[in-house]
């Protein structure tokens, strides 16, 4: 247990180290993303009847902050490890492959719920969207960033360059988002891109995490829960297996 | 009692490379155990299997008598393993890479251990540096030290000392050694032959991924026949020694011979000769010796192939 728990802190000090570059300036990125299209939009969009443009964006950037920095958390702390061989500490202790899997996700979810309560914060100053039922709140982002980071873990062993971690950030993770409805309800989509959209698990963790704010959500927030969950043990099952196997650790 | 380190017909592939070919060793514990050979020999695919930091296609490993595929977590907490790379965490100083490889190892309350260890490696000075503006030697040391911070009872030095000066050296060896002596199994790799010779009580050499030679220090010492004699005549080497003689500089003149006893015969030859005997010394084989003939009877053998 102690061998879990000083890998879990290790990899919180790691991000509170480094806090400007990972938590401070995810914020920043965030802000800006508010900034503009609430400036752009705001006059054009009302998506829920009596929401504001600005505040139904809110709940999507706090989520897609919270998504993209579980994701940067373990595949960075990953592949940094492994390429300056640091990584042999952790690989040479007596540290079961569940535990750690449970410490680079669970560190990831710290920082992502972080960075997310800073986006949400920070944004209060344009926008009060309300709090109606904060525990989908608190369950979508658990379960979110816990999928995020599984995810990260992949990428991480996977990429054996930085390079190849770019790629798999520009090319699946950012695409994913942008496509999911953190800016628009997907309603307002053409119904290709509508039914499109509903193969992407993002869509889902947007969309329940919108309703814990909002009550009013694209579809139920129950079938998004079941979703999500579902996509979480799958991915979480597969990288548990990785893991055991040694694939790209132990060679 | 179990080994220390137990290797039965291990093999290992990378590719088309066979790393390991067939592997057998044990090693008792509390010995001082090294492991040489030729770059590419196997030897730190060997410490890397013996680590789980890589996984055997062929074969068992264990650690005093813990397998280290299906027992992984106690044959880890029994090794304690200095890699060869030098590697550390950028993030962190000294004392809290300690700490945390304490830590990854079950060790809460460690801290006494880790200024003992920090002492005897020279490195209290640094225990709130960071990592990284720590110099090669500096963080070689911290490696050492990590690999000691749960008091491993079989301990693995990969090449601990390439690129390293001499005062680290000695203090690291001074501190292996005493651990040695309290009942630490060490296995050592190095490139440094005398200093095998002087630190191990049992050798093994690897070639190719197999065993190619495996017995006490001394007895490989004593495996080299003959011995070597450099001489400084007052005259010719008469001709009856030419066939014994590798090397000649002006009067000096160093001569292979079978045996000790080989010395007597060849000294009178130069008495009836009427050449006087300025100076003499008897060359004492090294392990260098041992090694080079090891290896390149190897080669000799597997040339035919």
């Amino acid at each position: 247990m102690l061998s879990f728990n000083t890998l879990l802190y290790k990899e919180v000090l790691r991000v509170q180290k480094v806090a400007f570059q990972t938590l401070l300036a995810p914020v920043l990125t965030a802000l800006l993303y508010l900034l503009i299209f609430s400036h752009v939009l705001e006059q054009h969009v009302e998506v829920y009847p009596g929401v504001r443009y600005t505040a139904f964006l809110i709940p999507g950037l706090v989520m897609m902050s919270v998504l993209q920095n579980a994701f940067a958390n373990s595949s960075s702390s990953l592949i940094q490890s492994k390429i300056t061989g640091s990584i042999v500490f952790v690989l040479l202790a007596p540290i079961a492959y569940w535990e750690f899997f449970l410490a680079y996700v669970l560190a990831s979810v710290v920082r992502g719920l972080v960075v997310g309560v800073g986006v949400y914060l920070a944004a209060l100053w344009f926008a009060q969207p309300p709090l109606q039922f904060p525990a989908w709140i608190m369950l979508f982002a658990v379960l979110g960033s816990a999928l995020l980071a599984s995810l990260g873990v992949v990428a991480g062993i996977w990429s054996e360059k930085f390079d190849q971690l770019a790629g798999f950030q520009n090319f699946i993770i950012m695409p994913l988002t942008f496509l999911s409805g953190v800016f628009y309800s997907i309603h307002s989509l053409p119904s290709f891109w509508q039914g499109l959209s509903r193969f992407n698990p993002f869509f889902y963790m947007i969309d329940g995490f919108r309703y814990g704010f909002f009550g009013a959500s694209d579809i139920s927030p129950w079938f998004s829960l079941a979703v999500v969950a579902g996509c979480l043990v799958g991915l979480a099952g597969f990288t548990l297996a990785l893991l055991k196997s040694g694939y790209k650790l132990r060679l | 009692m179990s080994p220390a380190v137990d290797v039965r017909q291990v093999h290992k592939h990378y590719g088309s490379l066979h790393a390991l070919d067939g592997v057998d060793l044990r090693i008792g514990q509390g010995e001082f155990f090294g492991l040489l050979g030729p770059n590419g020999a196997g030897k730190t695919t060997l410490i890397n299997l013996l680590a789980g930091l890589a996984l055997p296609d062929g074969g068992q490993l264990s650690i005093l008598g813990h397998d280290v595929v299906k027992q992984y977590r106690d044959s880890r907490r029994l090794l304690g393993v200095v890699p060869q790379e030098l590697v550390f965490d950028p993030f962190f100083t000294v004392r809290e890479t300690l700490r945390l490889q304490s830590g990854y190892f079950g060790l809460r309350r460690n801290d006494a251990w880790i200024d003992e260890v920090m002492h005897h490696l020279d490195l209290t000075d640094k225990a709130d540096t960071n990592m990284r503006k720590l110099s090669g030697g500096m963080k070689r040391r911290v490696l050492v030290a990590q690999a000691l911070v749960h008091k491993p009872p079989v301990i693995v030095l990969d090449e601990p000392t390439a690129g390293v000066d001499v005062e680290l050296r000695q203090t690291m060896w001074q501190f292996i050694q005493r651990l040695n002596r309290d009942g630490h199994t060490v296995l050592l790799t190095t490139h440094y032959l005398e200093e095998a010779e002087a630190l191990c009580n049992r050798i093994a050499m690897l070639k190719h991924g197999r065993i190619v030679a495996l017995d006490s220090t001394q007895n490989l010492l004593n495996s080299v026949v003959g011995c070597r004699v450099r001489l400084k005549l007052a005259g010719v080497l008469p001709a009856a020694l030419l066939p014994q003689m590798i090397e000649q500089a002006g009067e000096d003149y160093l001569l292979e011979l079978p045996s000790y006893q080989a010395l007597e015969p060849a000294l009178a030859e130069l008495r009836m000769a009427g050449v006087a005997v300025q100076e003499l010394s008897l060359l004492q084989p090294d392990l260098e010796d041992v090694f080079l003939r090891v290896m390149q009877v190897e080669h000799e053998v597997a040339r035919p192939c």
